[in-house]
């Protein structure tokens, strides 16, 4: 919060220069700053999004044909349960907490998150959470239970080496940064909207990062105890999952489908979020039905704690439970369809311009619809006996993750690139990203409903020859790689744009949002004033009225700045070595890592941080500058 | 901002709010209750687990034969008692009386440090009687359940003793207050999960429910 | 483009009818049910599919006609009428689809009880199923047989399967019988099947259980009462005579090497730690995957984790020979 300037200048303990600027590299690995937050976010969802496909390739080249021998079952199995893991985890996660970090502030006119420094640490040990799985690989011994790892494959017993250790800590340590994100974000949307922004005046993406926040802040604790208990069970001999021993395994299942139904959503809503601005843009429509949107969002959040047995009708909990269960899911389908006809219908009647995120979100939607149905076919609970842990499973929730999370994530990453970098991706490899990806996609995926129906398990590597099962694997296998071009075109289009880029302006797609009130890239400070809001989509309302941008809702003046620190890194390097150490059983290492996370901790709470002040002439808004 | 602030306090002026006085303080309450949400998903989940696997006991000793009620009733005094020291501590936090809200944070300190201790004392002679952290899956549950509550007031032990640091030196500032308030937000959170606890796991478990 | 897209799609649609119709050879295809339980299941997939195939056109019938009515064309200088909601649509939008899903949940929750029964009397046929990693026992208690990867029922019979695993996770699916039942370890899960015509169906572990999951494979074969009949007395009724002298030898490593695991009704062989072998010259498969042929079985023999990894079944130092001796005893138990 801006200070009044005599305020400031009374007080000279605040500094009111800007710290000296680091290197860049120092910079962001410093920062405080939710925009590059972001990006480091954005950043490690990519890269695990690669590592994950890569694995993705390598099982469909095994699957190519039965009885290949191309990689051994052992490694097979290893390649799904990474696969998966990363996908989740280390891609899908901080995807969205990437965009949620980059737009969400300026999307409710505020200077940054509730918390700039636990965001940080957030960043960080998700960082080094998914870095403690993945170099399970270097230490001889990738986890292989799967992603959802049921006991007792993923005891020790059956699972004598350190892989699953790996797993367990890192995914501990990821849960934790989520579990401090969503607390951010929750106490960022509920106050620190600008004024004028209503809860009924936020935009649909910032309501959906609020929805899912909530749903990581229930999903997550769930999931911390297992993993707890989990650690126990493997590293200090108790018995909660073990049945030999009196421990019930079908307990760890729970935990994880209580943590992991909801988990579907929180990495989905955001994606719807990212859709509703996106069709809204390019149709140059107010959000057709934006109340019951909300209201959808909101009932699906609360739904989706409701449903988690349907992950396990074949466990045998009996007919009522299932039928109850059955009936909870089919009711997510409403919420779930009114958004759809509110998209389309957003665009009826609209003046649809197809920009590659248009061209996203319109991918999305027929996709996004067959991953409903087939949802909804698996909600019925004797049907599902057939089709679960069968292919038509891994057909469906790829329908819902990619063309639900990964394209909507695509429209979102195209529609604000420009306001994150201040540059332009280039259309044309922009639509051929797209259809690439389009089409590489239902190529890959729809053969696999099939597959599952002809009787093929999922996690299989190999399968049954002469029963119809390899016309459908060969074509998905052929859509994998058409889906690995498209990403490489991605790839190429980034590179394109930081070279050759047009230069963005503050509001390139004549969008209705806050966040192209400002200039691209965003200034550290955000808002050289915050707006005030009087509506729905507030530059779009402006623009009604002939205005250029929204009217400020304070004076210039000094705007209070957080320091940077390197404490959060600090941290979660700690973390790290207490976990690798654990894993080994060296007390004394574990303890040293605990230290320095707890002295780090000690540092920062006894050192108040006093931030710094950006003075009005030092913001070229102020001065009329990049307007 | 600081001069003016220990002025405040020298007058003793009721400062009810402080801690929701600056945007930091009220994001620090709001992101506090938040995370209080979260700790009820975790303590709820040790429950169920607990209530699945308390019957689990293969050849240790029943929740029956293990719990010395006496004792722990001292420790629930301890705890209940440290919940209203807390309170008195917020109060005069309110009246910026800083020696008292030290004083009374002093005693919420040492009442959580008697409780910390009679429950050592507890798992002590529980191990002593053959009933360890891996001895059956209801030893683990109950470990797993209590071990954690026992974990959470350590660490507000340790918070309250740092803040209390804090306060020695710097008064009640408008920064430190919401630190003081969402601390005693987490004692008073501590407190009524001990109360289930107590009723769920000794209670229950005495009348072999 | 819009519109190749939309043909590419129902093409591909077309190609799930085709599908179908059984146009495949589908040994172990939802579609083919060849018993009361898959039937039952296929019918509920169908009325979901068509149900749900009803919503996607008219979803994506309205996304197709906007997209090509509602393109942004030139000479467009005002912006489009902002338009807020309609609440009428919007019920539309809400009660179709609670009418729709009602008339799914009335089957759904019909079979879930048909399927949830334990049939009994003295026409219904009960057997043990134990998994371990990788391999199947069928144990018949009111018969006394044990029998292994093959579970042979009469056609025409309820049969009631217990579920029990000695180890991990796994899971008993045979796509044309019966959909999927989990065995839990600590757990004892149950089901039925029933097989209307005569056939082997494949059945497949459908629970990730560790490395060679992909090949924990067994038949089901169904036979005629009077054949199961028949089936069930030869079990019962073994006598074991090696029908050559290298079958014989092949006895004698077999009782050195093999019988501390594996049983042989008819002898003194009572190992329970690998599959029952009584009967299995008569099997159509070695290890539940393999063609049950000389070949096969002796490359079985010299290297189980090369066919399935991380398989109990040691390397045993046999040489060429004496495998040959122990292939020739195990071809002759008929």
């Amino acid at each position: 919060m801006a200070k009044p300037l005599e305020e400031v200048m009374r007080h000279p303990v605040h500094t009111v220069v800007t710290p000296e600027k680091r290197f860049w590299l120092l910079d962001y690995l410093s920062t405080v700053d939710h925009k590059k937050i972001g990006q480091m976010y954005v950043l490690v969802g990519v890269f695990y999004l690669i590592v994950g496909g890569l694995q993705a390739l390598l099982m469909r080249v095994q699957l190519f044909s039965p009885d290949n021998h191309f990689v051994s079952y052992q490694l097979f199995n290893q390649l799904f349960t990474m696969h998966g893991t990363n996908m989740i985890f280390f891609a899908a996660m901080p995807l969205i907490f990437g965009l949620m970090n980059l737009i969400v502030p300026l999307q409710i006119g505020a200077r940054d998150v509730a918390f700039p420094f636990m965001n940080a640490v957030s960043l960080w040990f998700t960082f080094v959470g998914a870095l403690l799985v993945n170099i399970s690989w270097f230490f001889g011994d990738a986890p292989s239970a799967g992603w959802f790892a049921y006991a007792p494959i993923g005891l020790n017993q059956f699972s004598p080496g350190h892989g699953m250790d790996f797993f367990i800590i890192g995914l501990q340590i990821a849960g934790f940064g989520s579990l401090m994100g969503a607390i951010n974000f929750i106490a960022t949307i509920l106050n620190m909207r600008a004024p004028g922004m209503t809860l009924l005046r936020m935009p649909l993406f910032t309501w959906t990062s609020l929805v899912a926040s909530g749903l990581i802040l229930f999903a997550f604790p769930p999931l911390t105890v297992g993993l707890f208990l989990y650690m126990f069970d493997r590293l200090f001999g108790s018995h909660f999952f073990d049945a030999a021993m009196g421990g019930n395994p079908v307990l760890w299942a729970h935990l994880f489908w209580i943590f992991g139904h909801p988990e579907v959503y929180i990495v989905v809503l955001p994606a719807f979020g990212m859709i509703s601005e996106v069709v809204a843009t390019f149709s140059r429509k107010r959000l057709f039905g934006y109340t019951s949107m909300v209201f959808a969002t909101v009932l699906i959040g609360f739904i989706g704690f409701m449903v988690w047995i349907h992950h396990m009708f074949t466990v045998g909990f009996g007919a009522m439970a299932n039928s109850i269960f059955a009936i909870a899911t089919m009711l997510i389908g409403i919420p779930t369809g009114i958004k759809v006809f509110n998209w389309l219908f957003t665009m009826w009647g609209g003046q649809i311009r197809f920009k590659t995120p248009m061209m996203f979100a319109l991918g999305f939607l027929p996709t996004f619809v067959l991953g409903g149905i087939t949802g909804v076919m698996l909600s019925a609970a004797p049907a599902d006996y057939q089709y679960h842990d069968s292919y038509f499973v891994v057909a469906h929730f790829h329908y819902v993750l990619i063309g639900g999370v990964l394209f909507g994530f695509f429209a979102g990453l195209y529609y604000w690139f420009p306001k994150v970098t201040g540059r332009l991706m280039h259309e044309g490899l922009g639509h051929l990203n797209f259809w690439f990806m389009f089409i590489g996609f239902h190529l890959t995926f729809f053969p696999m409903h099939l597959a599952g129906l002809y009787g093929m398990p999922r996690r299989v590597p190999t399968y049954n020859a002469g029963v119809g099962l390899e016309i459908w694997n060969q074509l998905s296998t052929i859509g994998a790689f058409v889906m690995a071009v498209s990403i490489v075109l991605f790839a190429v289009n980034v590179a394109y744009a930081f070279i050759r880029g047009k230069k963005a302006g503050n509001d390139p797609w004549d969008a209705r949002t806050l966040e192209w009130t400002i200039p691209s890239p965003v200034p550290e400070y955000n808002f050289a004033q915050r707006p005030l809001v009087r509506g729905l989509d507030p530059l779009w309302m402006a623009k009604e009225e002939g205005k250029a941008t929204v009217p400020p809702a304070e004076p210039l003046g000094p705007i209070h700045m957080p320091s940077n620190s390197y404490l959060p890194l600090v941290m979660a390097v700690g973390l790290f070595i207490a976990g690798l150490a654990v894993i080994y059983h060296r007390l004394f290492f574990t303890v040293l890592g605990l230290e320095i996370l707890a002295l780090a901790m000690l540092y920062h709470s006894l050192n108040d941080d006093e931030g710094y002040h950006v003075l009005p002439e030092e913001q070229p808004l102020a001065k009329g500058e990049g307007a | 901002m600081e001069s003016q602030q220990t002025l405040v306090n020298a007058t003793d002026r009721m400062q009810l709010g402080i801690e929701t006085s600056t945007l930091e303080g009220r994001n620090k309450v709001l992101g506090f209750w938040v995370f209080l949400g979260g700790e009820c998903a975790l303590f709820a989940s040790l429950f169920a687990i607990y209530l699945t696997l308390h019957g689990q006991t293969l050849h240790g000793p029943t929740a029956k034969e293990l719990f010395n009620l006496p004792l722990i009733g001292l420790a629930t005094l301890f705890l209940l008692t440290s919940s209203l020291t807390g309170v008195l501590g917020i109060n005069a936090m309110h009246r910026g009386n800083r020696r008292s809200l030290l004083r009374w944070l002093g005693v919420t300190v040492l009442l959580g440090l008697a409780f910390l201790a009679v429950q050592v004392i507890e798992f002590i002679t529980y191990a002593h009687e053959g009933f360890g952290f891996s001895t059956s899956p209801f030893s683990c549950a109950f470990y797993a359940l209590v071990g954690f509550h026992g974990g959470h007031v350590a660490f507000g032990v340790m918070w309250i003793s740092t803040l209390m640091l804090q306060l020695k030196k710097e008064g009640i500032t408008a920064r430190k207050a919401p630190k003081v308030f969402i601390a005693s937000l987490y004692w008073h959170f501590v407190d009524v999960v001990w109360v289930f606890i107590f009723t769920v796991v000794y209670l229950m478990g005495i009348m072999g429910v | 483009m819009r519109l190749k897209n939309r043909i590419g799609l129902l093409l591909l649609m077309i190609m799930l009818l085709f599908g179908l119709t059984g146009c495949q050879r589908a040994e172990m295809s939802v579609f083919d049910p060849a018993g009361p339980v898959a039937k039952m299941q296929l019918s509920i997939i169908m009325i979901s599919i068509y149900i749900m195939s009803g919503i996607f056109v008219v979803a994506m019938g309205i996304l197709v006609y906007v997209l090509i009515r509602y393109r942004s064309r030139r000479g467009q200088n005002q912006p489009p009428k902002q338009v807020e909601g309609s609440w009428v649509l919007e019920l539309i939008w809400i009660v179709i689809p609670i009418i729709l899903l009602g008339i799914l949940v009335v089957p759904t929750v019909t079979s879930a009880f048909v399927l949830d029964e334990k049939p009994a009397g003295p026409n219904v046929l009960n057997v043990k199923v134990k998994a371990s990693q990788f391999w199947w026992q069928f144990e018949y208690p009111d018969l006394g047989i044990v029998t292994a990867q093959e579970l042979h029922i009469p056609t025409g019979t309820k049969v009631n399967l217990q579920l029990e695993t000695t180890d991990v996770m796994h899971s008993f699916w045979v796509p044309r019988l019966a959909g999927k039942t989990d065995l839990i370890p600590g757990r004892t899960n149950t089901m039925w099947i029933q097989a209307d015509q005569p056939g082997q169906f494949q059945g497949k572990c459908a629970e990730y259980c560790g490395a060679s999951h992909g090949v924990m494979d067994f038949l089901v074969v169904a036979e005629e009462p009077q054949q199961f009949q028949a089936w069930v007395n030869k079990m019962k009724n073994q006598q074991v005579k090696p029908a050559s002298e290298l079958a014989a030898e092949g006895e004698k490593l077999f009782a050195q090497n093999c019988a501390s695991c594996h049983a042989v009704a008819g002898t003194n062989y009572k190992g329970t730690l690998g599959p029952d072998l009584t009967g299995f010259a008569e099997r159509s498969k070695v290890a539940g995957v393999l063609e049950n042929n000389e070949e096969n079985l002796r490359k079985w023999i010299a290297d189980p984790a090369a066919i399935k990894p991380d398989s109990k079944m040691p390397r045993l130092p046999l040489n060429e020979k004496q495998i040959s001796a122990v292939t020739a005893f195990l071809r002759s138990l008929k």
